[in-house]
């Protein structure tokens, strides 16, 4: 047994060696969002707020914000609906070609986003399809699919059937049936297909720079930014606001989740 | 939703048998484009290049992920969703800025190099460690750790631990043990990783342009410059075409690899 | 119209792809009767019943419900309720949630609907139970919490799949006990089914015992299991010895027949053999005794050597090879008042018998 422990700890300092090059980049953002220097370089200078207040002035960002919000929340709604009647049919027939069908769906997956991106604009072009937000929402659903189908399909891969029989034998209709069992059983893989799909969605910068109009998103914005140092500070501000939020988010999650699971503990132990 | 998936494919094919006449509603089949990205030297090169980035990328994403991944499924005995948690919580940020990021480690006066001169190990801040391919995969394997972590730590946690001590019954000791049993039992976590982590990579364009330098360009560059400055559409999509075949060709190739492999141990 | 029985099942078939799950049953099953279709696994029971259910579409045959046809019937409409083998509680909802899933249609004000779900709680012995989270039963609970959301339906039918099946030995035989007395009091048509021959035993007032999809034989357990008329029954159904033979000869008192391996056996067997016939003789282990002395004329002894025993605490199996055979005969003895290690031991020569109206004859195949 002390040789396991003697394991355990050395994968423990290295996990703790990968945590920080994990982090590393990630917290020099609001690091250098503080520094009083327009070049975002070492060595720092003093301590600043004026970015942050640059940051909500910058009407150009804000807008490009706001483009990513509009696109993000239709494209992890249509996505998750999407992958969840793909992810039911899936599970619960045995359809035939089932096995093409989620290959099929998968490949947007097995494609590199480049190819991807300028197969569709050629796509959009030949349809005569103006290039907008809506052709990067198109763009964006394509590849959210299959993520959305992944999540629910591990969530309802062990849904048991008798669960929607035992509705209808109760006198349920099929259509209730769905709304009362399936949907609520389902319901942390969808939350999670959301908000997975939601942030490949405001993360996407390939697709987005190929299938977009004159509207900028916030990754296109923060591209077209890095160019320009006097710019920078105040991207990183907002990256800095936007991780915040997740990581908040995320341990709210995490949180809410947990006691789910305590309760579920402390009932397995006292039975 | 079938044919949306595919036409695009049909068409991108389907332009790159044309010619670039730059007249509009003109189309003239040929197959120039092709003789282009197998006569210049540079896209066979730049595309070779790829791969090997690509490659390198997806082996080191796997070795630096697979040790963590092992200690939160085996070692970790609370609350394995918080270690979990806590290593993809970074990449919910952007992926543009956690690049950039890299800039500001392996850069001229970046952490690395500031780091090295208060300690006094360097007098002059090393030039060599930013612009170069060595920074595409350090910075790649960064940005797509998520991916590699995720799978691997699944198929681990899959694997029925009594297998485990079945093993260390059977005298062996924990290395062969862990060679024996948790390793192939954990290779299609692995393998899922590996693929995940290779095929975005090869189209990646952002890193490349950001911390590659002239010596890190990939072929995602060149597909954008095709489209972008050039506004040679069939040429890029012949390049896209070639690189497409190419990685599915590489992939297939690699699982029929694991396959052959797979027979042989068993024969073994 | 003819008279039927409450539910009534003709000639049904289902077929999957050319698998023949259920091939031509026919059964009757009356009112308030706790019925048992007992079989082992692929046998076709379970389709059977998910047929009653309506889960899945005869491919022949027609089944009727308290007299009514069921074919057009989809299964929500169905008069019929169902406990799941795995008991399909939902895990999102509380046990009140549970037992009142199935009253929303009934749109019943508050009051009345806590009302009754108290009942159904009491009736299940779970009273006060309301509150709890799915994930907080144990097995024996959620049995009941399924049983009182299936009956709080008041189906003319309660079907149960493997009810018992999850659940430990000593709770399965409380709740045998509990489902008999509940079924009882309720009055409702009970169909359930097991693999279990000890539970279909004990439960039911009638047992069809299934086989490749067919039904085989039906009747009361004690019918069934004293006096089976099939082969595959016989041996189904607890444990039993079989010998070959034919008749030799008949009187008035009932069939001599000359077997391979315990000789000359005279049985009061049904007349519908001749002689000369081929049949097959069964005897149940507990049917044999081992003693020196035989009661009366009535009985057939023959002599064997105790190759192996086996203690089961209650009784114990004795193995006894017969001279000219390898294959023994198992002779189950009862142990009373520790007489557990009394009996014979291994290579001790001993005396069998057993009465003549013990012996089963079967036709043979």
């Amino acid at each position: 047994m002390t040789r396991r422990t003697g394991t355990g700890t050395w994968l423990r300092h290295y996990t703790i060696v990968y945590l920080v090059f994990i982090y590393l980049p990630v917290v020099l953002l609001p690091v250098f969002s503080f520094n009083d220097a327009i070049y975002v370089a070492f060595p720092m200078k003093g301590f600043t707020l004026r970015w942050w207040e640059e940051m909500v002035q910058q009407t150009g960002m804000l807008h490009a914000l706001g483009n990513s919000f509009t696109v993000a929340v239709p494209v992890c709604l249509v996505s998750t609906t999407l992958g969840m009647c793909a992810a039911k049919a899936l599970t619960s027939y045995k359809l035939m070609g089932a096995r093409v069908l989620t290959g099929l769906f998968a490949l947007p997956l097995v494609i590199p986003f480049i190819i991807l991106g300028i197969a569709l604009l050629i796509a959009f072009n030949s349809y005569g399809l103006e290039l907008s937000l809506w052709t990067v929402g198109i763009g964006h659903v394509l590849i959210c699919v299959p993520f959305s189908l992944f999540v629910l399909m591990s969530r309802l891969e062990g849904f048991d059937r008798s669960l929607e029989e035992a509705s209808l034998d109760l006198g349920e209709t099929p259509w209730m049936t769905f709304w009362r069992v399936t949907f609520p059983v389902a319901l942390p893989g969808v939350v999670a297909s959301l908000l997975l799909t939601f942030t490949i969605s405001f993360d996407e910068f390939l697709l987005a720079f190929f299938l977009t109009g004159n509207e900028s998103t916030l990754p296109l914005y923060i591209w077209s930014q890095l160019r320009f140092p006097a710019k920078l500070p105040a991207v990183l501000a907002l990256g800095s606001a936007i991780l915040v939020v997740t990581f908040v988010l995320v341990t709210l999650a995490e949180r809410l989740r947990r006691q789910g699971e305590f309760r579920s503990d402390t009932a397995a132990g006292g039975s | 939703m079938v044919m949306a998936l595919i036409s695009p494919f049909v068409l991108l094919i389907g332009i790159s048998f044309t010619l670039e006449t730059g007249a509009q509603d003109e189309w003239v089949l040929s197959l120039a484009n092709y003789q282009a990205v197998f006569e210049k030297p540079q896209y066979l090169r730049v595309l070779g290049r790829s791969l090997v980035i690509s490659s390198l990328v997806a082996l080191t994403t796997v070795l630096l992920a697979y040790p963590a991944a092992y200690f939160i499924a085996f070692h970790v005995r609370g609350n394995k969703m918080m270690w979990l948690i806590l290593i993809t919580l970074p990449f919910w940020t952007s992926y543009l800025l956690r690049v950039f990021s890299w800039k500001l480690i392996l850069g001229y006066n970046g952490v690395i190099n500031s780091a090295l001169l208060w300690l006094g190990l360097i007098d002059q801040p090393l030039d060599f460690i930013l612009y170069n391919t060595n920074a595409v995969v350090v910075t790649l394997a960064h940005a797509w750790a998520a991916f590699a972590i995720l799978p691997i730590f699944v198929s681990l946690q899959k694997i029925d631990r009594t297998l485990i001590e079945a093993a260390h019954d059977l005298g062996e000791n924990s290395i062969a043990a862990f060679i024996r049993v948790t390793l192939p039992l954990s290779m299609p976590g692995v393998i899922a990783a590996l693929l995940l982590v290779f095929i975005p990579t090869v189209g990646d364009y952002v890193t490349p342009k950001m911390v590659g330098g002239p010596n890190g360009l990939m072929i995602g560059s060149l597909i954008q410059v095709a489209f972008g400055r050039l506004d040679n559409w069939p040429l890029g999509a012949a390049i896209s075409v070639v690189s497409m075949i190419t990685v599915t060709g590489t992939v297939c190739a690699f699982l029929f690899g694991i396959d052959r492999l797979k027979k042989l141990v068993a024969r073994a | 119209m003819k008279d039927r029985a409450f539910i009534s099942i003709k000639g049904i078939s289902k077929h999957f792809g050319k698998v023949r799950a259920v091939d031509d049953v026919d059964l009757e099953i009356e009112k308030g009767e706790f019925f048992a279709l007992l079989g082992p696994s692929g046998c076709g029971k379970t389709t059977l019943l998910r047929m009653l259910a309506g889960f899945e579409v005869p491919t022949a045959g027609e089944i009727y419900i308290d007299r009514e046809p069921t074919a057009a019937v989809p299964h929500f409409l169905r008069p019929v309720n169902m406990v799941f083998q795995n008991y399909a509680i939902f895990p999102h909802l509380n046990v009140f949630q549970n037992i009142a899933f199935g009253l929303r249609k009934d749109r019943l004000p508050r009051p009345v609907l806590e009302e009754r779900v108290n009942d159904a709680l009491a009736l299940i012995k779970l009273d006060g139970y309301g509150a709890r989270r799915a994930d907080e039963l144990s097995g024996g609970q959620r049995q009941r919490v399924a049983l009182a959301r299936a009956l709080i339906k008041k189906p003319k039918v309660l079907l149960l799949d493997e009810p018992l099946g999850a659940l430990d030995k000593k709770l399965r035989e409380q709740m045998q006990l509990e489902l008999r007395d509940l079924q009882r009091n309720v009055g409702i048509t009970f169909v359930f089914v097991t693999h279990d021959q000890e539970e279909a035993l004990t439960m039911s007032d009638r047992i069809a015992v299934m086989s490749s999809g067919k039904t085989i034989e039906h009747g009361p357990p004690s019918q069934l299991y004293d006096r089976p008329r099939t082969r595959f029954v016989a041996d189904f159904l607890g444990t039993m010895n079989f010998f070959e033979g034919r008749v030799a000869g008949s009187d008035g008192d009932g069939l001599a027949i000359e077997t391979d391996r315990l000789g000359m056996v005279r049985a009061q067997g049904p007349a519908d053999f001749a002689v000369g016939d081929r049949l097959t003789v069964a005897l149940r282990p507990e049917n044999i005794r081992i003693s020196p002395h035989t009661p009366n004329d009535d009985v057939d002894t023959i002599g064997g050597t105790v190759s192996n025993t086996a203690y089961l605490g209650d009784r114990t199996h004795l193995y006894v090879t017969l001279e000219g055979s390898d294959q023994p005969v198992l002779v189950a003895r009862q142990n009373m008042d520790g007489s557990g290690s009394d009996g014979p031991a291994g290579h001790a020569a001993v005396s069998l018998w057993w009465r003549r109206s013990s012996v089963l004859l079967l036709k043979s195949g």
